[in-house]
């Protein structure tokens, strides 16, 4: 029962988010509402479970629940971490029969007392070039910019993971 | 002498009664945080998996310190009934089944962190035909859950975080029944230590809290054990089979009274029977015994490879197993069936607070 009102909800935030991908909408929610629900007095964004795919260089992402405890909308802009100079927000999207990934136009948009899941196949953050190795069990801080908000700064957690290949296609703007 | 009484007022209940297999249930969840590690003084759960690692090369302090923590984490979620981080298989980890994730560091892992080990290799004992292949280690993952599927997915997890610190030294798999019988058919685990505090937990220092584990791997010769009769497999061990009395009682929890003899004058429990080797008369002294049995497959011809995972937990190595060891080694009538072919020692570290990592008092 729980997992069931988990994926529900899971899947709601997905497509008020805009995102209607087929497979990021079936797949199943890792984080508790009930535990997001929890968390007072609230700042008025969180993130739960933070993590960083490992990387000696290039690309890798992070992932994690973003929480909106306001009764207002929220966007993030842009991310910034001092391991990559480069950092896109990206989403995962269907593209001639196959999963690519790109950046998200307009941004991740956190709906007004709801969660939206940043995770391998779906949103994530993506880190363009990594310039210091992201190692295992690493601290690796993090900051979103919040469209006319107070930044959300964060520390990720270095985790080895197989996952998360999609093909890069370069969004309007940079190649 | 130790009277009855004062045992079962001294912890009976959290001695033997804790230590009966209770039947598994999909969602139950033993605590995690504490003073001690779960998976010690926890109900035996039905299924356990011990991995013994062998830290990389160039794993050293600061590797090992984010190794700990990974883990940390990973049993902090997995014992809760909570997916890992980035865990993939997550509808896995939804049946928590008792699980308990213990750790234990391996003379190696001390080393590899410049600190001092509180544990050494055992001596050698002249019973020992020890392999390689299942003795040693440096860091020790015990997994015990009520759900086999559980304690899979939770070894991948495990080994999975692990991968990049150290090499899979051994794997060693086990099973036990709530009858808590091994595969002789003997009751197995009747006399524990009554109080954990004084035999298991380590008192002081950063260790407090802590304690030991000795990891054998005894393997059985059941073919052999097959032409002993029920009289020569009782007077081997000093217990019925059916009950599990003493040779010298009624009931498996009757105390063996070791100084009656037969009308022809001798001890009804032998001078070499089992029981009578592994006694030790100071309760304080005793080991906290958590067997799994294995069953590892067949030859060809149907021979089994089947045995005992002895795990030994005591506050004290040298005071508590050496001696019990060295008396079975001198004229236990088992030895003729059992065989130690694995050890390990490993410190087992003390329990962890919500921020804290598992080792964190003793690698700080």
């Amino acid at each position: 029962m729980f997992s069931r009102h988990a994926l529900l909800l899971a899947a709601t935030v997905v497509a008020l988010a805009g995102c209607g991908s087929q497979q990021v909408a079936a797949a199943p929610a890792k984080q508790s509402p009930a535990v997001v629900a929890k968390q007072s007095p609230a700042p008025a964004l969180t993130i739960t479970d933070p993590w960083v795919k490992t990387a000696k260089k290039g690309m890798s992402a992070a992932f994690g629940t973003l929480v909106n405890n306001t009764d207002a909308e929220v966007t993030i802009v842009s991310g910034a971490s001092p391991v990559s100079p480069k950092i896109e927000l990206h989403e995962v999207v269907e593209s001639g029969g196959k999963m690519i990934m790109r950046p998200k136009e307009g941004g991740f948009v956190i709906p007004a007392h709801g969660t939206h899941e940043l995770r391998p196949g779906g949103d994530h953050i993506m880190l363009m070039g990594v310039a210091q190795e992201v190692l295992p069990g690493a601290r690796i801080p993090f900051t979103l910019t919040v469209k006319g908000g107070e930044p959300l700064e964060f520390t990720a957690i270095g985790k080895d993971f197989a996952g998360g290949k999609e093909d890069y296609q370069p969004g309007m703007g940079h190649k | 002498m130790i009277s009855r009484r004062g045992l079962i007022a001294g912890g009976a209940l959290t001695a033997v009664g804790a230590l009966t297999a209770t039947p598994a249930h999909a969602t139950a969840v033993e605590p995690f945080h504490g003073i001690h590690q779960a998976g010690i003084a926890t109900p035996p759960q039905a299924y356990a998996v011990f991995v013994g690692l062998d830290l990389l090369p160039d794993t050293h302090k600061e590797a090992i310190v984010r190794l700990l923590q990974l883990l940390t984490d990973d049993a902090r979620r997995l014992t809760q009934g909570r997916p890992a981080l980035a865990d993939t298989e997550p509808e896995l980890a939804m049946t928590a089944a008792r699980l308990t994730i213990t750790f234990g560091f391996g003379p190696g892992l001390f080393a590899a962190a410049k600190a001092e080990s509180p544990v050494a290799p055992l001596p050698s004992f002249t019973v020992d035909k020890l392999e390689k292949r299942w003795s040693g280690g440096d860091l020790l993952v015990q997994i015990c859950a009520d759900d086999s599927v559980t304690v899979a997915h939770a070894l991948r997890v495990i080994v999975k975080d692990a991968r990049s610190f150290a090499k899979v030294r051994w794997v060693q798999r086990g099973f036990q029944s709530a009858t808590r019988r091994n595969l002789m058919g003997q009751v197995d685990g009747t006399i524990q230590p009554a109080d954990l505090d004084r035999a298991v937990w380590i008192g002081q220092g950063p260790a407090r809290g802590g304690t030991t584990l000795v990891l054998r791997r005894i393997r059985m010769k059941l073919e052999s054990w097959d032409a002993a009769d029920r009289v020569a497999r009782e007077f081997t061990i000093g217990r019925r089979l059916d009950t599990g009395a003493p040779l010298t009682g009624r009931a498996e929890r009757d105390e063996p009274d070791y100084s009656q003899v037969n009308r022809l004058g001798f001890p009804i429990i032998s001078e070499y029977a089992h029981i009578r080797r592994a006694h030790v008369t100071d309760p304080g002294l005793r080991i906290l015994r958590r067997p799994y049995n294995y069953d590892e497959g067949l030859t060809p011809d149907g021979k089994s490879d089947s045995g005992l995972l002895f795990a030994s937990y005591q506050a004290d190595i040298d005071r508590q197993f050496v001696p019990i060891q060295r008396n079975l080694g001198k004229g236990d009538l088992l030895n003729e069936w059992v065989t130690p072919i694995g050890s390990a020692v490993f410190a087992i570290p003390p329990g962890c607070t919500p921020e804290g990592w598992i080792g964190d008092s003793l690698l700080s």
